[in-house]
This record gives C-alpha cells, structure tokens and sequence, in this order.
C-alpha cells in the first residue's frame, strides 16, 4: 500500500540548525496522524515541507507515491489550516472559502455552492456574507477549515490547530475534528506541543525532539512504553527512573518510567516500598497529585480526590505494580 | 491629577494657536487675492481694485499651458515609476530577509533625507558625465527618486501589517504567483499604494529644486513662476496658477490623508 505520507531520511537544515534531522516517516492514507514535540523540535519544519513551503536539504518526500521535491504548494494535493488562520481579510467568507476553487477556474455559481456545502460542514451554514474580521476566533477556524477541505485535499495540514482556542472550544473542537475526519476518509496530519490533545486525538503519534523522531506509535504506545527518557518526560510527566533505582525492582539496569497515577501512597512507616517524604499536594478536581521525595529523588504520585492523605512533610510509603514499572530502551 | 478632558484650553492658549495658524495661512490666502487686484506691475496692498480678468488672460496664455502640460506629464510619469518600483522595494525588503537588507532599506529612503539641492547637483554631473542631454526624461528621472521613496515608506508599512501566512495560504490553495499578488497582495496593499501616489504626484508637482538641475529649457509650473516673478509683466497671471497649484496639490494630499488615516475599513470595503 502506498503512504499517504513517505520521509525519507529527509533533513532541513538552515545554516548550521538542523530543524529537520534524517527523519523516516510513512502516514498512512486516512490516518489521523499527530506530531507532537516542544517548539523548535521540527514538527512544523516537517508539516512546511509536506506542504512545500520548504525544500528538503536531503532525502526525498512522497505523497501518495508521488515525488514532491521541487513541487510547488500550488501543484500539490495537499491543503494546510495555519495556525492564524490566514483569512483574507478583503474577501467576506464565501470567496474565502471559494478561494481555491476560484484560482483554478471554477464557475462561479459552482464555487460558491460547494463553498456553501463547505461552510456547512463545518457547521457555519449562512455565514458567507460576513467579513472574517467580524467572526469570532473559533468561527475564523472553521472557514479556514472549510477553505481547506473545499479542495478535497488527499491530505489536511493542521498547524496547531487548537492553540488559539479556549479550553471548552477546544475540546468541542477536538471531537468535531475527529468525527469529521472519520467522515471525510481524509488523511490528517496535526501538528501540536498540547501532549493531551495529541493523545485524545490522533490515531498515531509521532513525538519530535531536536529535529528528530523520537518515537512513532499508538497513544498507547506512546504513553504506556515510551523508550526513551524524553518522551516519559515529555508524554504525560511520567516519573523517570533512574538505572540505580530501576534495577532495584527488576534486577535490569536501564532507564525506568512509572506513571504517576501507577503509586499508591499510603501512612505506613515500615513495610514493602520505598520509603519517602510528602513535600507537596496539588489539588486538580478528579485527582490530587503529589509531590514525594524518595532519598533525593522527586516523584509524583496523581491519587483519586478524597484519598486520606498524611500532612505535608511527613514520611509515607510508596508501593506500585512491578508490571506497571516500564523498562526505556536506554541503560546509561 | 488634574484631568483636562472636556474642559476648556486657557483663553492665552487658545489666542497662540489661532496666530499660528493665522500665520501659516493668511499669506496663503493673499496670494489668492492677488490673483484678483487690478495692478498688474507690483503688488500693492490693499488692491487697487478688483478683476476677474487675469483667468482669462491666463488662459489664453501658451505658456502657461506649456508648464502645466509637462509638470503633469513629469509627475504622472514619476509616479508611474515610483508605484513599481517602489512597491517591487518594499516587498523585497518586508518579505525576505538578506545580506543589506537594513542598508538597502537606508539607501531607499535616503533621497528624501537628502537636500534636493545634492541631488539635484548629484544627477546633473552624472548626466553630464554620461552624456545625457536635457529632456523630458532627466526631469522625470531626477522627480523619481524622492517619489519612490514616498510609495516606498507607505508600502513598506502596509506589507509589514499583512500576515504574512496569508500568502502562504493563497498559494497552498493553488494559486501561482501571478494569481497570488492579483488576488491578494494588490486588494491589501492597494489604498496604501493610491496614498502614496497621490503623495508622490503632488511632490513632483512642485518640486523646484531638483528640476533647475535635471531640465533643459523646459520650464514645470513652479519654474515657471520663479520666472514670472522675476519679469513684472502681467503679474497677476502668475497668482492665478498658484491658486491652481494649491488646488492640484492640496486636494490628492487630503484625499491620501482620509485613505491611510483609516486604510484598515478601506482596504476591506474595495469591491
């Protein structure tokens, strides 16, 4: 099966920054794909390039077996929600959205109807005679979402398409994107730093660091076996493990992950586990998360609100599931 | 604090302001009424008596025609020039970045930082140097420098207010180059651009100083007058084109005014 997606060894770099670093990559057609990574870590480098905004400095790009080195954005099957959305501000929103359909030479009684449809599916139908500037910020996204997807694009770039947003309209956005992906059949490529919507959202993840892939996997994967300490720590604020600690508990010298909500802390002052000290609690609603300090090393431990918990400052027991303790790939 | 809003300027305040616009005004106002006087070898305040009769003098007069023919023609052309290249400047220097670019940026400007007087000493030695004899052209040529400075600077500020994703956006939608600057650079930058040459034809309309030096025996309306003035035969003549020159100025001027003081609800309502 061809990809939607191929890098191979694929580098950017800019002078001596190499924002893109030998990356191999394969989306597959309709998968909702997520790249996730703190800034500066090549994502959007990577989603500039499958757009054709940049050049590749080495390796070779396909989208959908098709070589796009040398391609201009224009000449490719590929449409892109940026992050400020990029209206144009001297057109109202159906010659926004009718845009792309307009420059390639479609009638306009056409163009405006499948604007229409487009603007409809993303449910801002009789929104077209509005100026963008007299839309809110979620409206604003979905004509940019609209005035990409009216090209039925083989694959929709998202430039952290959520960032702008406020927490209730980014989960609504969140489901809606989903679902519409799931309607559409389309290949989704997202761009994101948000570790949870990344997770929530996407079918598989790949999570960047210093231009490179760090891992690719399920969220699952991602979040239950990470292999290396970078994307523990980066996925979900995992506890990092390390060697000396780890091969206490499973007799291998290697880099451990445990997830906080994997401890259990209870009073105990003698017993199984390892001895350690609460020097913090943090209510979050659902969960308290706590702060522990095991001889030197700074653990959290995320416990159900009510828990009985002893005062701050004072000596607590951890316990946790051997087969919860997971085992990273690096041992130094 | 004392809030000053709502509340009235000292009477002392308010006499200063009305001088100083009387003063900057009031001369203006009497080379008009000169344009009427009877006494056509010196002005004499007050005028002797007044005549309509200098417009049609003036306009039967070939030489002013002459003048005013070819200030217009030099300050159309020079604009013409200025819109492209000025505007080909500044998108080059807002959307890229490059080895000299803040120096490119310096040497735009510079002409119009520079007394008229350099450059009009500046290109007249160059002509000479390159053999170029007098014409229409060097005029136009020498009026271009200040006037690309002047779409240049107005540009300039609007590229730097259009996102610059919105290109990116117009050419991930499938559109060329071409279509690119057609359907969205010129719709965002076009009030910016009438603004700036509206500036640039009414600076080369009476510009003085470089021309002496780039024109040959070609007279543009402010030299014209400075001729005029110096010959005291039917002086009035010479009120009556200044009165049209306010006008041919004054009025692109305001009207640039009104476009970039709100370009922003303009630039949007062009259809």
């Amino acid at each position: 099966m061809t990809s939607a997606v191929s890098f191979k060894q694929v580098s950017r770099h800019f002078g001596s920054v190499r924002a893109v670093d030998a990356v191999d990559l394969d989306i597959a057609p309709g998968e909702f794909f997520a790249m996730l990574g703190p800034s500066g870590s090549g994502k959007t480098t990577c989603l500039r390039l499958i757009a054709g905004f940049e050049q590749p400095t080495a390796g070779s790009i396909s989208i959908f077996g098709e070589r796009a080195e040398g391609v201009p954005p224009y000449r490719r099957n590929v449409n892109t929600v940026f992050q400020d959305y990029a209206l144009f501000p001297h057109l109202n929103v159906l010659d926004n959205v009718a845009y792309g359909l307009m420059v390639k030479g479609v009638g306009r009684v056409e163009r405006l109807k499948a604007a229409e449809e487009a603007l409809s599916l993303v449910r801002l139908p009789g929104y077209g005679a509005r100026r963008p500037g007299q839309l809110s910020g979620g409206q604003r996204q979905r004509v940019a979402l609209a005035r990409a997807l009216v090209n039925q694009p083989k694959v929709l770039l998202l430039d952290e398409p959520l960032g702008a947003l406020d927490l209730k309209l980014r989960e609504n956005m969140q489901e809606e994107l989903k679902s519409l992906q799931k309607v559409l059949g389309i290949t989704f490529v997202f761009v994101t730093h948000d570790q949870g919507e990344a997770l929530s959202m996407a079918d598989r993840v790949a999570v960047f660091n210093d231009g490179r892939i760090m891992q690719v996997g399920t969220p699952e994967d991602i979040y239950q076996r990470p292999r290396t300490r970078f994307v523990a720590d980066f996925v979900g604020s995992s506890n990092v493990l390390p060697p000396d600690f780890v091969q206490r508990y499973s007799g291998q010298h290697r880099w451990g992950s445990l997830r906080p909500e994997s401890i259990r802390v209870s009073g105990a002052t003698s017993g199984d586990g390892v001895a350690a000290r609460l020097v913090g609690t943090n209510y979050l609603g659902a969960t308290t998360r706590l702060a522990l300090d095991a001889d030197g090393l700074r653990l959290h431990a995320m416990v159900p609100a009510g828990t009985a918990l002893p005062a701050e400052g004072e000596a607590v027991m951890l316990t946790f599931n051997r087969e919860h303790l997971h085992l990273m790939d690096e041992s130094a | 604090m004392r809030s000053d809003r709502g509340q009235s300027a000292p009477l002392g305040l308010k006499i200063a302001a009305a001088c100083g616009l009387l003063f900057l005004h009031l001369p203006i106002l009497l080379i008009f009424v000169y344009a009427f006087t009877t006494e056509e070898k010196s002005f004499v305040w007050p005028p002797p008596g007044l005549t309509t009769q200098w417009f049609a003098v003036t306009w039967n007069r070939p030489d002013v025609w002459e003048a005013l023919s070819l200030s217009i023609r030099v300050a159309a052309i020079s604009t013409a020039i200025a819109l492209v290249l000025g505007t080909l400047c500044a998108a080059a220097v807002s959307r890229t970045r490059f080895f000299g670019r803040e120096a490119i940026s310096l040497l735009v400007i510079l002409p119009i930082a520079l007394p008229g007087i350099i450059t009009g000493i500046a290109l007249r030695s160059a002509f000479a140097l390159a053999d170029i004899p007098f014409s229409f052209w060097t005029i136009v040529l020498g009026h271009a420098t200040f006037c690309v400075v002047v779409v240049y600077n107005n540009a300039v500020a609007r590229f730097r207010r259009t996102s610059g994703s919105m290109i990116e956006a117009s050419m991930d939608l499938g559109a060329d180059g071409f279509q690119t600057f057609r359907h969205v650079v010129l719709p965002n930058i076009a009030t910016a651009l009438l603004a700036g040459g509206m500036l640039a034809f009414a600076l080369s309309f009476d510009e003085v100083i470089v021309t002496t030096f780039t024109a040959g025996q070609q007279q543009t309306v402010p030299i014209w007058m400075l001729e005029e003035l110096i010959r005291p035969r039917q002086r009035p003549v010479t009120n009556v084109v200044a009165m049209v020159v306010v006008l041919v100025t004054l009025l692109p001027i305001l009207f640039a005014y009104y476009l970039t003081r709100d370009g922003d609800q303009i630039a949007g309502s062009g259809k």
